[in-house]
């Protein structure tokens, strides 16, 4: 299988406003820095990380709704990064997204009707096959022709997530960036609607990047899993062996903090001190040095690279990555 | 947004799902509007006011213009109820014929504020980067200048005549409503819907004029009804100067204007047109306030 998608070695870097007017170097909020990622098709990318370690600005970039900084782009071995206008619009097609917030992410003056039968409109979609399609749509994603004429408010924050599929899917996508689709929802209907994506993804063969932060909900659904930390990828995996087998201590520290649901089971908690710094000064050399357990000298002057840990492919951004296992066997 | 409980569609039944009426949050919040005593206070006066204008003709009791010596400087009485001015017209059939005028400059002033303001603001907010310095610095020169002086200025420049006047006192309203549409526009365009509206191929027009302007309304129509009582205002001032309405137009500012003279002796005669401003602009606040209310209940708390 080929790549669908593929990220390489982006960086988005946002001007922050200076203190000093005069000052030629602007100082720069690095949300992305670097990351490399390859999606194939079919498959369900998981990204997690905590707030503001630059997933969702990563999934925005993939799609183009902002421009990189740094880096390329490819979709279907097409290099996508410097598409404008008229070339990015008929790209639009193709890529869709599905939003965290679904009390945000639906114009609240317009009907379901009229939000759905938008993205079609544009690509001049007729009419009667539109308003077919719209009922098709609300029937695929578990809502009923007669919610069509009602605005977003009058429907729960599920019904609305689930609006918001039917317009991501309106398109006919191959790929699909969710980005955090269940967070902001009740945690009975975040299974609701992961199931209707799980099932979705079989019915319409998408490729999914879901974007998290609950890793539970990551490992149910994703092939594969990358971990993000301060807009670097320090970890990605097939999501199995990732979730048993943690190589970074970043990683460790996040899975370590899943809840146990067996109480025999010994479990070892790794707590993280400190907060994730600032992204517009990073620290110097790896960037989890300030909070890693492990940290030595060499952790404060060189950043380690990406290098495979497993035979599975597993890759992870630490120097003594090998160690850290070992280590942890030891105890 | 709406507090009321959220229908529940899989327990009611399709028919009854269907005869239920979908509000729009237009219609919500017009039942806001008509709960609050002020705003219908406001809307009592407007609606005065509007059927005054249409209905001047048969309300008045005299004609506005005709001038009749004799009768000058009368006290208010059976004959004229307002009293008449220093040329003998009967104020209040003037007061009456006033209103048509009024009502003209407020709504054609505050037309011309609202499309070029919207289209500026708009543009600025939208498109940010150069586009909005140019604009808003532009905003900003026309802002420091006293917005009578201005007025006055430009009606020098055009000529005095209640046309100009209405053209000044629109341009002078500009800036305030593109302040509001840019910042308006400014937190609409990073919502997530724009964003979706971008995600699905949407262009710069569709975007600004489907998504992004439709939600930026309430602060626009919140302008507007209290930019026609600032427009009554600073038109009346104008006329009072002689830069406006021209003899023997009835414009209200101008009669104020030219009863001044008598203010001991026939007070009356400025005091009656005063009084009309005074209601019409009482007016349009209240209702604008009260929209403002209606439209978006977060600021009311």
């Amino acid at each position: 299988m080929s790549a669908l998608l593929e990220l390489k070695n982006v960086k988005k870097h946002f001007p922050l406003k200076s203190e000093k007017i005069l000052s030629r170097d602007k100082p720069m909020l690095k949300a992305v820095d670097g990351i490399s990622l390859s999606v194939k098709s079919g498959e369900t990318l998981g990204l997690v990380g905590e707030s503001g370690c630059g997933k969702s600005t990563a999934g925005r970039v993939a799609l183009k709704l902002l421009e990189p900084t740094e880096g390329e782009i490819w979709f279907k071995g097409e290099d996508i990064t410097n598409y404008k206008g008229e070339q990015l619009r008929k790209l639009r097609k193709e890529m869709q997204i599905i939003f965290q917030d679904p009390y945000a992410s639906l114009n609240p003056r317009k009907t379901i009707e009229q939000t759905l039968a938008e993205p079609m409109k544009i690509f001049g979609m007729p009419k009667v096959e539109r308003i077919k399609r719209i009922d098709y749509l609300l029937d695929v994603v578990g809502l009923s022709s007669y919610h069509k004429r009602r605005y977003p408010h009058e429907f729960s924050g599920g019904q609305r997530q689930r609006i918001g599929i039917a317009r991501a899917l309106s398109l006919e996508p191959e790929l699909v960036i969710c980005d955090e689709p269940v967070s902001a929802l009740d945690v009975s209907i975040q299974a609701q609607v992961i199931n209707l994506m799980e099932e979705l993804q079989d019915e319409f063969n998408l490729t999914y990047i879901f974007i998290a932060h609950d890793l539970s909900v990551v490992h149910h659904i994703s092939d594969r899993v990358a971990v993000m930390y301060l807009g670097k990828i320090v970890e990605v995996g097939e999501s199995n062996e990732l979730y048993t087998n943690p190589q970074h201590p970043y990683t460790q520290a996040l899975l370590s903090a899943i809840p146990e649901t067996n109480i025999h089971k010994e479990k070892e908690r790794v707590i993280l001190k400190g907060d994730l710094p600032s992204p517009a000064n990073p620290p110097a050399g790896c960037k989890f040095h300030t909070r890693c357990p492990f940290a030595e000298e060499i952790c404060r002057l060189q950043e380690p690279g990406l290098k495979t840990v497993s035979e599975g492919g597993q890759m992870a951004a630490c120097h003594f990555a090998k160690e850290v296992m070992m280590e942890k066997v030891l105890t | 947004m709406s507090l009321q409980p959220i229908p529940n569609p899989e327990i009611k039944s399709k028919e009854i799902a269907e005869q239920q009426k979908s509000k729009s949050l237009g219609i919500e919040a017009l039942l806001r509007l008509l709960k609050s005593k002020t705003s219908i206070i406001g809307l009592i006066i407007i609606t005065i006011l509007i059927v005054t204008a249409i209905l001047a003709p048969f309300i008045a009791t005299h004609d506005p213009t005709t001038q009749s010596i004799p009768d000058r400087y009368q006290a208010p009485s059976g004959e004229h109820w307002l009293g008449t001015d220093e040329l003998g017209r009967d104020i209040f059939s003037r007061i009456v014929y006033g209103t048509q005028i009024s009502i003209r400059i407020g709504l054609i002033a505050v037309g011309i504020s609202m499309i070029v303001g919207v289209i500026l603001g708009a543009v600025a907010g939208y498109f940010g980067r150069w586009v909005d310095q140019i604009i808003m610095r532009v905003i900003d020169i026309m802002m420091a200048f006293p917005s009578i002086l201005l007025a006055i200025a430009l009606v020098a420049v055009l000529g005095p005549s209640l046309t100009n006047a209405m053209i000044a006192v629109g341009i002078v309203g500009v800036p305030q409503f593109a302040r509001i549409v840019r910042s308006a526009v400014l937190s609409v365009k990073e919502t997530e819907y724009v964003e979706a509206a971008r995600a699905i191929g949407g262009k710069h027009g569709r975007i600004l004029f489907r998504h992004v302007l439709p939600n930026s309304m309430a602060p626009i129509i919140v302008q507007t009804t209290l930019g026609i009582g600032t427009a009554i205002l600073d038109a009346a001032g104008l006329s009072f100067l002689g830069l406006g309405a021209q003899p023997p137009t009835p414009e209200w500012g101008a009669m104020l204007s030219d009863g001044r003279a008598a203010l001991q002796n026939a007070p009356w005669v400025v005091a009656f047109p005063g009084l009309a401003i005074f209601l019409f602009v009482l007016g349009f606040n209240l209702f604008g306030d009260g929209l403002r209310d209606a439209l978006d209940p977060k600021l009311k708390e």
